[in-house]
């Protein structure tokens, strides 16, 4: 059983000795913290791109916006987001007293608001056309139809895909550690540098990731079901 | 609660359409340039406040920012998997003294720790740099506190190198990226696998997935007295010394570098803090 011990052993050293486990607690504190606001930048940002993208597809007169809009989208989905966090930390933010944290933040929010601005136009795009089409007849007007009609039934396909979206940040951001920042994976990092063994810490990691993911798609789903309440389907 | 947020969500939605009138470049563009002045602004008064040393301690300019990267015991490394230590660490912290600031220690990749000496984003960094031309060409260099071998660490069982010279091109050899030891093989020849921690290079060794690591020779004793499994060959690649780098042209920061330095090694202290990371 010295096998059994050994693993014992290793873990313990990746976890308890020298209170080792307040960097994960640390670093998983500041994963969520740069996923949470990045997911409010990108929603914000998201959204802006969304209505303009919307609006302009439908009007001819609006083939720039729609052009700009499409390239936004286009170049930000077509870069890993890793690339994009060094162009920003090393390139854009070259400030000697740039937080790495809000570096992080507007890369990982950027990033983020052109997924959720086709999460958005998506949401929108999936309300039935006869929905816009009463609102017309009955005399209301386009932004009126869109503001008391249409948003209301969009919202309740959208904000699921947001949940969703903060989901992927809290992994994706796994990667902050190469701007200088101290998340959980660079907390594992350090830890197996320090132990001389690198497995335990990010089986550690790994967990915690796991644990708080599943956590938060339990809530999505029991979140999911509240909204899906007045749906007479 | 589902009404107050969805109402919330109208409200920006408002406010977003309202800018839908302005053209979207607008929308776009005026961020951006605010950020680049703010940059500019930033970057002129940290200009402003390091030349003229009476204005009052705005901002960051009382820290000095080291960055480093902490897998290189003893020279950097961490305890409790936050903190940074070490060597260099002790160093800095000598420097900070000297200068009369906070010392901030960094800790990022070892490529990206040179890339924001670079850039200025850190004041120095000192990660058991070594001198090279190439890097002479893109920033500047304090007196070498420090020597190094570069030696070979191998697997024991699977004792696929026996001796330094038998290292060739032939061989699977690990390294970390933007290390002496990378620039080593490639001026060889070789084609080296680089990784981003020397640990990550000992698992595969560990593994028998490479034949050998060419790293310095301090780290690599640490390793092996970790690791049963591997061992250090006898015999030296080649030596290389260590110094502090600074962004190119910071000359003012460098003599202050320079003096702290150079009586840190007449006073003995680095072989001091040498051993007081060594043996424990």
């Amino acid at each position: 059983m010295s096998w059994f011990q050994d693993i014992i052993d290793s873990f313990t050293a990746a976890f308890i000795e020298k209170d080792r486990y307040l960097a994960y607690f640390e670093g998983f504190k500041m994963t969520l913290l740069i996923s949470l606001f990045a997911v409010i930048v990108g929603v914000v940002i998201g959204m802006i791109v969304a209505i303009l993208k919307y609006t302009s597809m439908r009007k001819k007169g609006l083939w720039l916006i729609k052009l700009i809009t499409d390239l936004y989208i286009g170049i930000i989905r077509g870069t890993p987001v890793y690339v994009q966090l060094l162009i920003i930390y090393y390139i854009i933010l070259t400030s000697r007293d740039t937080p790495a944290i809000l570096a992080a933040v507007i890369c990982f929010g950027i990033n983020s608001s052109a997924y959720v601005a086709e999460i958005i136009r998506a949401g929108i795009e999936a309300v039935d056309k006869g929905q816009t089409e009463a609102g017309r007849s009955l005399g209301l007007s386009g932004v009126t139809t869109m503001i008391f009609i249409v948003m209301p039934q969009a919202i309740k396909n959208i904000l699921p895909a947001l949940g969703n979206e903060f989901i992927v940040l809290i992994k994706e951001t796994a990667i902050v550690g190469t701007i200088t920042v101290m998340d959980v994976t660079k907390a594992a990092q350090n830890i197996g540098m320090s132990t001389y063994n690198l497995l335990p810490p990010l089986i550690i990691t790994a967990i915690m990731y796991f644990v708080v993911v599943m956590v938060l798609t339990k809530l999505l789903a029991i979140f999911e079901r509240r909204l899906a309440q007045s749906d007479r389907r | 609660m589902k009404k107050g947020i969805a109402l919330l969500l109208v409200a920006a939605m408002t406010a977003a359409m309202a800018a839908c009138g302005n053209s979207a470049n607008e929308t776009k563009a005026p961020a951006a340039d605010t950020q680049a002045e703010t940059s500019d602004v930033q970057d002129t008064e940290a200009a402003d406040t390091a030349a003229d040393t009476q204005a009052e301690a705005s901002g960051d300019s009382d820290k000095l920012i080291m960055v480093t990267e902490a897998g290189f015991a003893p020279y950097e490394y961490t305890e409790d998997g936050q903190t940074v230590v070490g060597v260099d660490v002790d160093i800095a912290n000598a420097i900070a003294e000297a200068m009369g600031k906070e010392l901030v220690v960094q800790n990022t990749t070892f490529d990206g720790a040179l890339l924001a000496v670079q850039q200025g984003k850190a004041d120095f960094a000192a990660a058991g740099i070594s001198v090279t031309e190439e890097r002479e060409k893109v920033m500047d260099f304090s007196v070498e506190y420090a020597t190094s071998k570069q030696v070979v660490v191998v697997n024991k069982e699977a004792g696929r190198v026996d001796s330094v010279d038998a290292l060739s091109g032939d061989l699977v050899i690990g390294v970390q990226t933007g290390t002496v030891a990378d620039y080593y093989c490639q001026d060889e020849g070789w084609t080296p696998k680089a990784y981003g921690k020397f640990m990550e290079a000992a698992m595969d060794l560990k593994n028998d997935k490479i034949d050998c690591i060419i790293m310095d020779a301090l780290p690599a004793e640490e390793m092996v007295a970790a690791n049963d499994d591997l061992a250090v060959l006898d015999g030296e690649v080649f030596t290389d010394r260590y110094a502090i780098a600074v962004q190119k042209g910071n000359q003012e920061l460098l003599d202050q570098i320079n003096a702290v330095l150079e009586q840190l090694i007449a006073d003995g202290k680095i072989e001091e803090f040498t051993i007081n990371h060594t043996t424990k």
